[in-house]
């Protein structure tokens, strides 16, 4: 008997428990033990392999790359919860404030620089939707305007270094934290430049869709503001920028540079006198948690994987991608299909465990270069997290938005930065130098 | 001591000493992320330092211990993640559902995946924490850190896993029997008023 559809069976059986909404490191998990027993009972393989599982696991703890993952989160969450990224993005409101679309222009530069605590699409768009929608909107910015620039912004620091997506996609891929991060450096900052140039051309274009604070609202002047700007936006960006140079440079592997930044972040804290004991038990509360939940998922895949193969479904998998017509741009184009449509339902995390390790061997089979591959798989996830109806930024944003905001409204907002998405996508295809200019 | 009167009684007890332990543990292993930020950063400090004063402050035992630390961090803080619900779900459909529903499929999750996987992990790991212990395996780097007792660490956090799954997987039936008892009253009060 031919045993070739449980490779594929047990994809659609795992992608249909995952959408009942178990959480899905145990669906993952539960749906190997399932195939394990068929697997077994078919002869197919023995509980032999399954004895790989424990090593794997260990293999997970005392992965040197993986120990990056915390030290990322606790420095991005301890700038979150002291609240020194609201200061930030007040202060650079302020500054931008008197320029139409000031406050726009606030936010795209905020969501890059918060690259670090963006691990997950919400946390970002979230905390950004709470600080800065109310003002937008207050001082009358279109609603389109405001929603489709704090979603996308949301989402950038997924693809600018040093995100911790980055880190595990890199993982994932075989492929250096370092490069990876090199790599996205240039696109990622393209697109928040793309981005800013889209605000600026709609303040110049419809001035009404995004005023000027009043001038009774930029409350801090002259040197008081030029003092306001160097005491809030300058100990963040240096720190920022301390930590990818310092990767970049080589003088510290990116697990290195994440526990100085992460102390960097309490220092800051301390110095601006917010490291308050609430913020430390959250800082540590949200990390573990974060930490644990991204680790689980790699556990469970894990065991999916190690069943995956002992059904054959990695030959099928890959029978399957590098036998497609038109070879390399075939496998790009059926590979970016299936992450985009992936990501209107699951999250970064879970296509870099899942999906990626499944493409990964076909790609470097056809002689893709790994770290372009990367990035271009971060920028499509990106554009799938925006794309409606489903887009992931636009649901946590309407969780934060008032009733009075429509979704259709908020649909309408997003469509200029996917067209950007899409040619920022279209470049670093035409032009890979893009990705590996600085390699 | 009180007495335990009904069977549902002694589980909501149960239920209630597993959720203690696992949250005061997933609570102190998060005090591990601060640790391990500072023995990161120092580890880097005197890498760097090392190369040009030759001091070799550092060590194997060190390094280990941060991702000892890291380890711990996630295998001891599964369990609370899963009472948080912290754990990543796919919630498209599942947050539209009835509660009804939601708890069905979070009752038959923990049975099916959860608490399996669980047993699964732990029958599993058994074999090499016996051998690890045989031998009292250490690192395999001069200077390094024992083996066997991170090692172990994965039963007990498998174990702690199965238990939080039996936790939740009551936790879930017993409110899927209060809704029910709660729709029956309902339908009751509706017929008498007709």
């Amino acid at each position: 008997m031919s045993v070739d559809f449980l490779g594929p069976l047990m994809f659609v059986v795992v992608f249909l428990f995952i959408f009942a909404g178990y959480p899905v490191a145990f669906s993952l998990g539960g749906t190997a033990l399932i195939f394990a027993f068929i697997g077994i009972e078919l002869g197919l393989f023995s509980w032999n392999l399954l004895y790989a599982f424990p090593e794997r696991v260990f293999g997970v703890m005392s992965n040197g790359v993986l120990l990056a993952v915390p030290f990322f989160i606790f420095m991005g969450t301890m700038l979150e919860k002291s609240r020194l990224a609201e200061d930030l993005l007040r202060t650079i409101g302020m500054l931008f404030g008197r320029l139409r679309g000031g406050l726009a222009l606030a936010v795209v530069i905020v969501g890059a620089m918060l690259a670090a605590a963006t691990g997950v699409v919400g946390a970002s768009v979230v905390a950004m939707g709470l600080i800065s929608l109310p003002v937008m909107l207050r001082y009358d910015y279109s609603p389109m305007l405001a929603t489709g620039v704090i979603s996308a912004a949301g989402t950038l620091g997924q693809i600018i270094p040093p995100s911790v997506v980055l880190v595990v996609l890199a993982d994932q891929l075989g492929i250096s934290v370092g490069d990876l991060f090199i790599g996205a450096l240039i696109p990622g900052l393209m697109l928040a430049g793309f981005y800013a140039v889209y605000v600026v051309g709609v303040a110049i274009a419809k001035p009404a869709a995004a005023p000027a604070l009043p001038a009774e609202e930029r409350t801090v002047h002259g040197v008081a503001l030029v003092r306001q700007v160097a005491l809030v936006m300058a100990p963040p960006l240096v720190l920022i920028l301390v930590v990818l140079g310092s990767i970049f440079a080589g003088i510290a592997t990116p697990t290195e540079a994440g526990a100085l930044g992460a102390v960097g972040a309490i220092v800051l804290a301390l110095s601006r006198g917010r490291l308050t004991m609430k913020a430390v038990r959250e800082t540590m509360d949200a990390t573990a948690k974060l930490t644990t939940m991204v680790i689980f998922l790699l556990i469970g895949s894990t065991a999916f994987a190690l069943v995956f193969r002992g059904v054959y479904g990695d030959i099928w998998i890959e029978d399957l991608l590098t036998g497609l017509p038109g070879g390399k741009i075939g496998l790009l184009i059926v590979a970016n299909l299936a992450i985009f449509i992936l990501g209107f339902f699951i999250d970064f995390f879970e296509i870099a465990f899942i999906v990626i390790p499944l493409i990964a061997p076909a790609a470097r089979i056809l002689d893709v270069d790994m770290v372009w591959f990367g990035v271009m798989i971060g920028m499509n996830l990106q554009t799938s997290f925006l794309t409606p109806p489903f887009g992931f930024a636009i649901f946590y944003l309407r969780g934060v938005a008032p009733r009075r905001i429509t979704t259709v409204q908020m649909y309408r907002g997003v469509v200029p930065f996917i067209i950007i998405q899409l040619i920022g996508l279209a470049l670093i295809c035409l032009y890979p130098e893009l990705v590996t200019a600085l390699l | 001591m009180a007495s335990v009167r009904t069977s549902g009684e002694f589980v909501a007890r149960c239920v209630g000493w597993v959720d203690r332990l696992n949250s005061r543990l997933g609570i102190a292993v998060s005090w591990l992320t601060l640790a391990m930020v500072v023995v990161g950063a120092y580890n880097a400090v005197v890498r760097y330092l090392g190369r040009f004063t030759g001091w070799h402050l550092s060590s194997n035992a060190y390094l280990e211990l941060q991702w000892y630390m890291f380890s711990l961090v996630f295998l001891l803080g599964a369990s609370y993640a899963l009472q948080t619900n912290a754990h990543v779900r796919v919630d498209v459909v599942y947050s539209r559902l009835p509660e009804r529903w939601r708890r069905r499929i979070d009752l038959w999750g923990a049975l099916l995946f959860l608490i399996p996987f669980a047993v699964f992990g732990l029958v599993m790991s058994w074999p090499a924490v016996r051998n690890s212990w045989a031998v009292l395996e250490v690192s395999s780097d001069p200077g390094g850190l024992p083996r066997y007792p991170i090692k172990s660490v994965l039963l007990v956090a498998f174990t702690l896993l199965a238990l939080q799954g039996l936790a939740e997987a009551a936790r879930n039936w017993q409110r899927l029997r209060a809704l029910k008892a709660g729709a029956e009253e309902e339908d009751m009060q509706q017929e008498g008023l007709m």
